[in-house]
């Protein structure tokens, strides 16, 4: 039985959590600062190094990857919904891959951080256009049409990427496997996609108990009461805006956006209005934890991120897919 | 007194998938306490008529009222708080409990940030008993038989408490004692809470004990409505399904017995 009360309880034991990666980002890294420091320099401090690196180097790359993975891990849990498969993730409509062109042709042309940047979003909204115009080109919009549409849409980006890839000079391929491997490094700006962050929980949680609804099919959705046709909209525009935000920022880090919202879905059952905001900081949390081990496990060496949560990512979902086919039996 | 428009009422109404037309002109009123089977072979169109019915299809021609009010008149919300679709098939492609899948039905009563309270635990908890499924309450749905699971969307749509029940085969996949339980169910709900039912049915006798009239379609866009005795004979029987039918009575009860 779902109730208020539990929700904001694990709510808050998942907020602490949160806090506590954040915590982690900012004292662990090549150089060691002890939490007091980082205190000392969040509230105050001023002027020594260890406080420059706090507030100037992790504290904006903890955020943003707090955001990025939050945004991953809503936009995993609501494309679940929609597509009403528990396999579905943010990249499976193809907004990855657009995003992945448009990076990648602007790291070709020698663009910087910003054209980057905006090349990547607009390659986003551009895959989330014209999956969206197929798939709803005669009206009908059904679970397995935008899905087709966005599997094949996505394949095509691969191979422009590929193709982009095989004819790019050497000293550029560095920058443009690490962007598409997923990497926080250039993240230094983390006020918009908290931003958006907070945005798609303000406009998704009203309509959790009817995500619920949708989550059991749309003929059952309707009949119950719930405007299926502009749900399952809204649900494909915020879902992608939140994913084209996340890849803008921090390039397609695999895994979060599929395993995150499973592994909420486990612990605390399939109620949206708790999935949804669980799934956000349990998606924070782990890609910030996952980013402090990709900057210090082979210090000064860096990863890239998307490596480590894919690392971590594989074994935990076929030990969750293992265990529950057991369960099953 | 104006006595208070019919709970579904329909008007001229034409459906059609593509090329081919289940009904034409199709005039029906069911009122509080009424119960209407629909008969027909496979693919004559009885749920896409009732979906139709239900308003989750628009129809080629004609309108469908629900107290005197459209579909689009009165948003899903309203609707969903009138009438209830108990459909054909379903699949969950999520893990969840019994409860939590019958407090779904719960859905139309609440408002936007409402969470579930022990009142709609307690109305879903009265649904489980009557559909025999009490004790399955923490039971995850994936692991429920076919029958066990059509008796859960029955006890989802009782939560609901709707006026107007359309139920698409609410017989299936049910053994027999729980067949006549579960129309027993809401014959009552037509007796003693004034609900009006309309069913789709594949059993002649069934819709003879359970209902008062029968809406025949046979699926070139004909139909035929009437009262139980005109409509469940030998002769409309043996042409609706296309194959001969003997049809007996006894003890006030029909049997019909393909020859």
């Amino acid at each position: 039985m779902p109730t208020r009360h539990r929700a904001l309880a694990i709510l808050a034991l998942l907020t602490g959590a949160s806090l506590g990666s954040v915590l982690l980002a900012l004292a662990v890294g090549s150089i060691h600062i002890p939490v007091g420091d980082v205190f000392n320099a969040l509230f105050g401090g001023e002027g020594s190094l260890s406080g420059d690196v706090v507030a100037h180097l992790r504290l904006p790359r903890a955020l943003a990857g707090f955001a990025c993975g939050g945004l991953l891990a809503l936009s995993g849990a609501l494309l679940q919904v929609l597509l009403r498969n528990p396999l579905a993730d943010p990249y499976i409509l193809g907004i990855s891959g657009g995003a992945g062109v448009g990076a990648i042709l602007a790291i070709l042309l020698g663009l910087g951080v910003a054209g980057i940047n905006g090349a990547s979003f607009f390659g986003a909204l551009a895959a989330m256009v014209v999956v969206f115009g197929l798939a709803h080109g005669d009206g009908s919009w059904t679970q397995t049409r935008l899905l087709l549409t966005g599997v094949i849409v996505a394949a095509g980006c691969g191979a422009m990427v590929a193709l982009i890839l095989s004819i790019a000079p050497d000293h550029k391929l560095h920058g443009m496997l690490f962007w598409l491997m997923g990497d926080l490094s250039q993240a230094t700006s983390p006020k918009l996609v908290l931003g958006v962050l907070v945005a798609v929980l303000f406009v998704a949680m009203p309509f959790a108990r009817e995500l619920n609804l949708l989550a059991r099919g749309p003929d059952m959705a309707q009949a119950l009461g719930v405007q299926v046709g502009s749900l399952r909209r809204g649900v494909y525009i915020v879902a992608s805006l939140a994913t084209a935000a996340a890849v803008t920022q921090a390039g397609s880090i695999g895994f979060i956006g599929l395993i995150v919202p499973h592994l909420v879905r486990l612990a605390v059952g399939n109620d949206q209005r708790l999935l949804l905001p669980a799934s956000a900081l349990a998606g924070g949390s782990l890609l910030v934890v996952a980013d402090t081990l990709a900057r210090s496990l082979i210090a000064p060496q860096q990863l890239p991120v998307g490596v480590l949560t894919a690392l971590i990512g594989v074994p935990v979902f076929l030990f969750l897919l293992a265990r529950d086919s057991r369960l099953r039996r | 007194m104006t006595t208070p428009p019919p709970l579904l009422q329909t008007r001229r109404l034409a459906v059609s998938i593509g090329q081919r037309n289940f009904c034409r002109d199709l005039d029906l009123s069911l009122h509080a306490g009424e119960r209407l089977a629909i008969l027909g072979r496979n693919g004559a169109g009885k749920s896409t008529l009732l979906s139709v019915l239900a308003g989750l299809r628009a129809p080629q021609h004609g309108e469908v009222l629900l107290k005197g009010a459209g579909y689009t008149e009165l948003g899903p919300r309203k609707s969903a708080l009138i009438r209830g679709w108990l459909p054909q098939s379903r699949g969950d492609a999520f893990a969840s409990t019994v409860l939590e899948t019958a407090l779904v039905g719960r859905h139309p009563h609440l408002d936007r940030w409402g969470w579930e309270s022990a009142k709609d635990a307690q109305i879903v908890r009265r649904a489980l008993a009557a559909v025999d499924l009490a004790e399955f309450e923490q039971r995850d749905i994936q692991t429920l038989s076919g029958g066990e699971r059509q008796r859960l969307a029955i006890a989802t749509l009782l939560a609901q408490q709707p006026e107007l029940f359309l139920l698409d085969e609410p017989v299936a996949y049910l053994d027999l004692k729980h067949q006549i339980a579960m129309l027993e169910l809401f014959a009552g709900a037509a007796r003693d809470c004034g609900a009006a039912v309309a069913m789709v049915l594949h059993e002649p006798a069934l819709a003879w004990r359970y209902c008062d009239r029968v809406l025949l379609v046979h699926g070139d866009g004909a139909t035929e409505c009437g009262p139980v005795r005109e409509m469940l004979t030998a002769d409309k029987l043996s042409a609706l399904y296309d194959y001969p039918m003997l049809a007996l009575e006894r003890d006030g009860q029909l049997c019909l017995i393909p020859q």
